[in-house]
């Protein structure tokens, strides 16, 4: 794996988002992320988090402003190919239900016309998952192994950015412990550019090099994870980092009433 | 019972050849469209309205509305499979389309932004996701289609399109309710066996096992192709089609003319149930190659003709108007007449002293009558109302044989009979006089089709019928088919009528 060379760099340039009505979803959001960073995207619902994402692989085309990739527009380039190149993950990891386990992880090679070869094992590896689930259909898989291996297929053709829309959001504490653990050694051991939306301030904090916090469609805090506990970045960044330091607060004191 | 079923395999072949066909243009049609509207929601509407509204038509009514409709366009044939695969197409299209639509509409949205985040084409989401994921719910929507059609392809027969109809037909004019049966059976288990078929490919799909579909497809295939095999046969020019209309003399005479046909080499094939105006249409067009018309009918309907001459000179006249153009060929007359007579029980024409049309009309405020299924559609009963001004308290038209029933149960005092009909003399009902000369004369007449006139085998086979057929013989031969108990085929009465002419 290339780990020496980082993943590319990304910017936004004034991106402005409106649906039909109501205030813009995103709003004149400009700025740019270094190659290699794992950089977290926060805030509540409808903050507009997913729709600035979205605008990266353009799910959703941006009403005003462009980004680009490494200097690159992404406009420039016709879609399937620029989808190729950007590992994908969401939420409902919406893999094929008529596919195995081995088949949907192969399918980003299959459409670009690329050899399989071994990958499908070596991502099953990848994600620690045994070999033997790929002849399975996904439908026989619990919802951890499920976004395992949605984080196959994103990664199966050797894309150098990721982009995760709230990827652990349906699962449970624990599976959603463990797989952040393993997406974050992913992100390193590949040399990764990892952009990752969560409403989750606490996975933000201990999974990203840089947190951005989104409220109404703009970026109010850009922080690190560092600055942001020692209280920079403003009321709307501080309100959300308040609810795991006041977990944490209050299980030290239950521990320490024992 | 066994000799119902006698034609039921060729009937059948014709059958599924027809439906499958129909069902694969159904297909090849709803398909695309439905993709293509699925995510165009004004679109959609308008495909699904369109295909809704096919449906509310009587299948019946849509397949007699072809025929007009392809005369129009012309250069195309307006009978037989033509009009009857266009019909049936439509039929098919509303099951397929609305799951096809469905379908695509109520596909995870999930699975649909990852095969758009992984970066397929449009094309490759529509092969690898979104055909297969659909799939099993259009498969359910051709099941749907595939069993209405099959039903529905009974009523070709009506545009002279032979199918499993032509012995539900025939068995409900003549009363045999064994043919009856027998076109139901078959048309139920050909239905049943497709659908059984169907739904083991649908289920195939189901379980990813992909060659129990193929291997049910492929039986259904096979079957058609198997079905079409009447038509790759070669030496096209020894087939012949009798056509025939829809009531027993028809049949029988149709059966006379088959019979006399195959003797002089030809192989017969038989078109029944023909409705009177497609019938004319089918000679004309070679469809069919002979059958028997009446000249009033060819006078009133084709002709337009209002007057009512001499019965030779009208016949002549017709030959004359039917040579020149349509180029079909008048080869003479049966040598009976089969013309409207209005009939009425003996003893109720007697209580009314009821002898003419004219007494008729007279009394006609106070009376129903019971006609046949076109005749109050037709230029005859026009005229006859100019004759003879009535007005019926009720007028209600049945199939010929619940025409007789009806007036013999009462529910209808006076009926448009036919002269021809043995049912006349077997019921000793009274024919009235038409004084007025209203009604044209009603000559058999043996009509042929343009290529046929110059083949001299095929008219000398014919020409001893000419002038042979008296009344007599041929309401008796109509009686043994029409008649309740002891009821013989046409086949068997045409026999004994062949045995009368004796030539």
């Amino acid at each position: 794996m290339p780990a020496e060379t980082p993943g590319p760099s990304v910017a936004f340039h004034g991106i402005t988002k409106r649906f039909r009505e109501g205030p813009p979803a995103v709003a004149d959001v400009s700025l740019e992320i270094a190659g290699g960073c794992f950089v977290a995207l926060v805030g509540t619902s409808g903050s507009g988090k997913s729709t600035l994402l979205k605008t990266i692989n353009r799910l959703v085309q941006p009403t005003a402003g462009h980004v680009s990739i490494d200097g690159e527009d992404v406009t420039a380039r016709p879609l399937p190919q620029l989808r190729r190149g950007i590992g994908y993950v969401f939420q409902n990891v919406g893999l094929f239900p008529h596919l195995t386990i081995a088949e949907n992880i192969a399918l980003p090679l299959r459409i670009a016309g690329d050899a399989v070869g071994d990958r499908v094992g070596a991502m099953l590896d990848l994600v620690e998952l045994p070999r033997d689930i790929a002849g399975r259909l996904p439908a026989a898989l619990s919802g951890g192994q499920r976004q395992r291996i949605g984080v196959a297929r994103a990664l199966v053709a050797n894309p150098r950015l990721m982009l995760m829309d709230e990827p652990f959001g349906a699962l449970d504490p624990v599976t959603r412990d463990s797989l952040g653990g393993a997406v974050h050694a992913l992100h390193a051991r590949l040399g990764l550019t990892t952009i990752m939306v969560t409403h989750d301030m606490a996975e933000a904090l201990l999974l990203a090099d840089r947190v951005l916090v989104m409220r109404a469609g703009r970026i109010v805090a850009d922080e690190t994870p560092d600055a942001l506990l020692a209280g920079a970045g403003g009321d709307a960044a501080q309100a959300l980092v308040a609810i795991p330091r006041g977990q944490a607060e209050r299980l030290a004191q239950v521990k320490a009433a024992r | 019972m066994t000799g119902a079923f006698a034609r039921v395999p060729e009937l059948a072949a014709q059958h599924l050849l027809l439906a499958m066909a129909a069902l694969a243009l159904g297909i090849a049609i709803a398909v695309p469209l439905g993709f293509w509207s699925a995510h165009r929601p004004a679109a959609a509407r308008v495909a699904l309205g369109f295909a809704s509204l096919v449906q509310t038509i009587p299948s019946l009514a849509l397949l007699a509305l072809f025929y007009p409709v392809l005369l129009w366009i012309g250069g195309v044939p307006a009978l037989g499979f033509l009009p009857s695969l266009l019909a049936l197409t439509l039929y098919a299209l509303l099951p397929i389309l609305r799951n096809v639509v469905t379908g695509l509409q109520g596909l995870n949205p999930a699975v649909i932004e990852a095969a758009d985040g992984i970066g397929m084409t449009r094309w490759q989401k529509r092969r690898l996701v979104e055909a297969p994921l659909v799939l099993p719910v259009v498969m359910a929507g051709i099941r749907t289609a595939a069993v209405w059609t099959i039903g529905a392809a009974t009523l070709s027969t009506t545009v002279g399109q032979p199918s499993l109809g032509d012995l539900i037909f025939a068995g409900l004019q003549t009363q045999s309710w064994p043919l009856v049966l027998a076109g139901c059976i078959a048309a139920a288990a050909l239905a049943l066996a497709v659908d059984a078929l169907l739904g083991l490919a649908e289920h195939g799909l189901r379980t990813r096992r992909r060659w129990l579909a193929w291997v049910a497809l492929g039986i259904i295939a096979a079957a058609t192709f198997a079905a079409s095999a009447p038509l790759w046969r070669s030496g096209g020019s020894d087939r012949v089609v009798v056509g025939a209309k829809n009531f027993s003399e028809q049949y029988i005479l149709a059966r006379l003319i088959g019979d006399r046909l195959r003797a002089a080499g030809y192989e017969v094939e038989y078109r029944d149930g023909l409705g009177s105006a497609v019938a004319f249409g089918a000679v004309a067009s070679g469809a069919i190659d002979v059958y028997v018309d009446y000249a009033g009918t060819i006078w009133t309907n084709q002709m337009e003709r209002t007057d009512v001459p001499a019965r030779p000179a009208q016949v002549r006249a017709i030959a004359d108007w039917t040579k020149r153009t349509h180029d079909v060929s008048l080869l003479g007359t049966l040598g009976f007449e089969n013309a409207y007579a209005f009939a009425m029980r003996e003893g109720e024409a007697n209580r009314l002293g009821i002898a003419t049309l004219d007494d008729l009309a007279a009394r006609s405020p106070q009376l129903r009558l019971g006609s046949d299924l076109e005749f109050l559609e037709r230029p005859e009963w026009a005229a006859v109302r100019r004759a003879y001004p009535m007005r019926f308290a009720e007028a209600t038209p049945y199939s010929p044989t619940f025409m007789y029933r009806a007036l013999a149960s009462g529910r209808a005092d006076v009926i448009s009979a036919f002269s021809s009909d043995g049912r006349i003399a077997a019921d000793k009902l009274r024919v009235l006089a038409d004084p007025k000369q209203a009604i044209p004369g009603y000559d058999a007449i043996l009509l042929v089709a343009p290529k046929r006139a110059d083949d001299a085998r095929f008219t000398g086979a014919l020409r001893p019928l000419l002038g042979a057929i008296s009344v007599e013989n041929m309401r008796e031969a109509n009686y043994m088919v029409d008649r309740d108990s002891d009821k013989a085929t046409p086949e068997a009465a045409a026999d004994w009528l062949a045995q009368r002419i004796g030539r």
